[in-house]
């Protein structure tokens, strides 16, 4: 299984042509890339060398990527950091995105400020180029909140764990900017959202497909394809490659090196302006690989062979940009050294963070149910005032109260 | 004053609710030109357009799904599921989602979407067109459940869910989309009901008879026939399912002693044992009976030829209050 690299063909967002005859497709589509697939979008090959692609010129300053680099080394640093935390009991769980930094980044720095984000419990090199700060995601994982950020405020939504849920809300968002009459204009905003190969199995994704199409809304669908739903390979979900799946709902798909920050960067780049000037959707497929489990419960010796990761590894998306800076000399040894020193620490500040992080107090368990002022539900006051009773009995006892 | 039919008086309120703030949506499918199967949306697109009243795609969880994604953006919008056995498929979407993303984000969202059900039985239609699952989303908090008994409350009480900063679940009674009504429509809502209130429907003295939706004119008409054996019921219009207005309630049962309950739901599990339990904290040292409970029988809604024998009638409602007096 192998990434193609080196120059590749036509990609952009528009249908492929109708093979002339109709063919079953392969059962593993990962592997065998049937011969109408339009190939890989690569700006930067696994060694760090610089492609051109027609449909996707890119022009970014020696500053901008190294800015993406020092992105890519941090949300590294934060996930390593995590891992670190969940084994030490600081976590309940942690779901890594080692090996999907390039998606995330290259997606997550071709946004607007006022594009929004519909991510799923991975996003959380996305959720760093739109600000959150990694202690908010701990505080998930730890058990503290179901998130608690201000999606408005960051123009990043919450977390969604039950698979796919997103893609729906992510559409009707971009419903919403069409009524706001935000599409076309000079202030033009779009949608992206975030979902994993094994979501495209999901109804609700599927749905979100057909209003998407139906509606032409001005959301972007942000495939990782990470080739594993926990344990199942994509073979499980798909028999052709993910990107294609679009152009039966009617909207453009294409098909981005995962792990090449500036493909990301671009494609992302050029399908939001899409969706911004009116012309609707695109399905993103971003190749990647997840380098690591699942989550900090999953134990993936037990499904796939280890030589796959070797494999993977060779096309690690943080070091082909390392070497590219390297190569042409755009950054010099002071550089890496500062960030090393950087990543550092942010693991500190983020480790002291989640170590010091107090529980809620007992009695926030009844907020936000239902909307302020407007009282809580006799039935839930009631309840609060019964428990905070209770644990004011062992107060009064000296025991443990609120 | 106006008559209105059920029906004409949840359009009544919709077209009110959608000329007073532009950010209330329709959605749901055939809402459009079709005017909704049971015709309440009749006419809104028409005067409203095309981008606030929406033909959706077939496909529930999507209608929710996407009414989230519009609610994040600052609308209103207003579900339609066309019948009670077709919100299933949207069951993660209200659940796992509508109910949850307030309490989730620490306050930060509010998710103002009002779903619209037809719900229960009695017209005769084939299977998954006759059911009563407001206890599903009962049980789950975050979300408000209401069910209208007849045309005024049905007015007040859509521009009520549709203003409430709340996920609201609506039932309609299917039935009863005919039944006729004064109205006053010209009034607003600000001195109406508030929507997480019972009524009492008709005054009594000797037992307490509960019920929403459409078995509420069923429960008036057995208090009505009552009277002439001399036994003076009281009955109340739950009105809001979650929150259960208990003081309402107890009080009444305090008064009168007995209580009985009455739904199309299934008894087992159903929100009478929620009461029942309730009831008897609440009231127990006036209780001269336990609480009963007529209803749907615990098996699957029967074919419609069938369907007089599952749902309580006048007949069965007498009996259990009848029972309530065997005490």
């Amino acid at each position: 299984m192998t990434v193609e690299s080196g120059a590749v063909t036509a990609a952009a967002p528009s249908f492929p042509s109708d093979p002339a005859t109709p063919t079953r497709p392969s059962l593993k589509p990962h592997e065998v890339p049937p011969p109408d697939q339009p190939g890989l979008v690569q700006l930067l090959t696994p060694e760090g060398e610089r492609t051109d692609h027609p449909d996707y010129p890119l022009d970014l300053s020696a500053a901008d990527i190294r800015d993406m680099y020092r992105d890519l080394v941090l949300v590294r640093r934060i996930d390593t950091e995590a891992i670190s935390l969940q084994r030490q009991g600081e976590l309940g769980i942690w779901a890594s995105l080692l090996g999907q930094e390039a998606a995330q980044i290259g997606s997550g720095r071709a946004l607007g400020p006022d594009d929004m984000v519909f991510p799923t419990y991975r996003e959380h090199g996305v959720a760093w180029c739109r600000g959150i700060d990694p202690v908010k995601l701990l505080e998930l994982y730890r058990g503290v909140s179901h998130g608690g950020w201000d999606p408005k405020e960051h123009k990043f939504h919450l977390y969604t764990i039950v698979i796919g849920s997103q893609t729906l809300h992510a559409t009707g968002y971009a419903m919403g900017l069409q009524r706001d009459g935000v599409v076309g204009g000079d202030n033009a905003e779009a949608v992206i959202v975030y979902f994993g190969d094994g979501a495209t199995s999901q109804g609700d994704v599927n749905e979100a497909f057909v209003w998407a199409s139906v509606f032409n809304v001005p959301v972007v669908f942000f495939c990782q394809n990470n080739q594993w739903a926990i344990s199942e390979p994509l073979e499980k979900q798909s028999r052709i490659p993910l990107y294609q799946r679009a152009r039966g709902f009617g909207f453009p798909g294409l098909r981005v090196d995962g792990n090449d920050v500036l493909a990301c960067y671009a494609v992302t780049k050029k399908a939001m302006q899409a969706a911004r000037e009116g012309q609707g959707p695109t399905l993103i497929e971003a190749f990647t690989y997840r380098m690591g489990a699942h989550t900090t419960t999953d134990d993936p010796t037990r499904y796939r062979l280890a030589s796959e990761l070797e494999v993977w590894k060779l096309k690690d998306p943080i070091e082909r940009v390392r070497a590219y800076l390297v190569r042409t000399g755009q950054a010099e040894p002071e550089f890496f050294a500062a960030l090393d020193a950087e990543a550092k620490q942010v693991g500190a500040r983020i480790r002291e963070a989640c170590r010091t992080m107090p529980d809620p107090p007992p009695l926030t368990i009844f907020d936000h149910v239902y909307a302020e002022p407007s009282p809580m539900t006799s039935i839930l006051r009631e309840e609060r005032e019964q428990y905070a009773a209770y644990l004011d009995s062992f107060e009064e006892s000296g025991g443990a109260g609120r | 004053m106006t008559i209105l039919t059920l029906s004409k008086a949840l359009n009544a309120g919709l077209r009110k609710a959608m000329e007073n703030d532009p950010k209330v949506l329709i959605m749901g499918e055939d809402v459009g030109k079709l005017g909704g199967v049971f015709r309440v949306t009749d006419g809104l697109q028409k005067d409203f357009g095309e981008d606030r009243v929406i033909d959706t795609p077939l496909a529930e969880s999507g209608i929710v799904g996407t009414a989230i994604g519009l609610a994040l953006r600052g609308y209103r919008p207003v579900c339609e599921i066309q019948f009670d056995g077709f919100v299933y498929p949207a069951a993660n979407q209200i659940v796992s989602q509508l109910a949850k993303m307030r309490y989730r984000s620490l306050g930060y969202v509010s998710l103002p979407v009002t779903i619209r059900i037809p719900c229960g039985g009695g017209i005769g239609a084939v299977e998954h067109h006759s059911e009563s699952p407001e206890v599903l989303f009962a049980h789950t908090a975050g979300l408000r459940v209401v069910a209208c008994g007849d045309a005024a409350d049905a007015f007040a009480m859509i521009q009520q869910s549709i203003s409430c900063d709340d996920p609201v679940i609506f039932f309609e009674p299917k039935r009863r989309y005919w039944d006729k009504a004064e109205v006053d429509t010209a009034s607003g809502v600000a001195h109406a009901l508030p929507l997480d209130r019972a009524r009492v429907a008709l005054e009594g003295t000797d037992v307490t008879l509960l019920a929403y939706g459409p078995l509420v004119r069923t429960c008036l008409e057995s208090a009505l026939a009552a009277r002439q054996d001399g036994r003076s019921i009281e009955v109340i219009d739950l009105r809001s399912l979650s929150p259960l207005d208990m003081e309402t309630i107890s009080d009444s049962v305090r008064r009168t002693g007995r209580c009985v309950v009455a739904h199309e739901a299934p008894v087992y599990a159903g929100l009478g044992a929620e009461i029942a339990a309730r009831v008897t904290e609440q009231c127990f040292y006036r209780l001269e009976a336990p609480v009963l409970r007529v209803g749907g029988f615990a098996t699957p809604y029967p074919p419609s030829r069938l369907e007089e024998h599952y749902l309580p009638d006048l007949d069965r409602i007498l009996d259990a209050v009848d029972r309530a007096f065997g005490y």
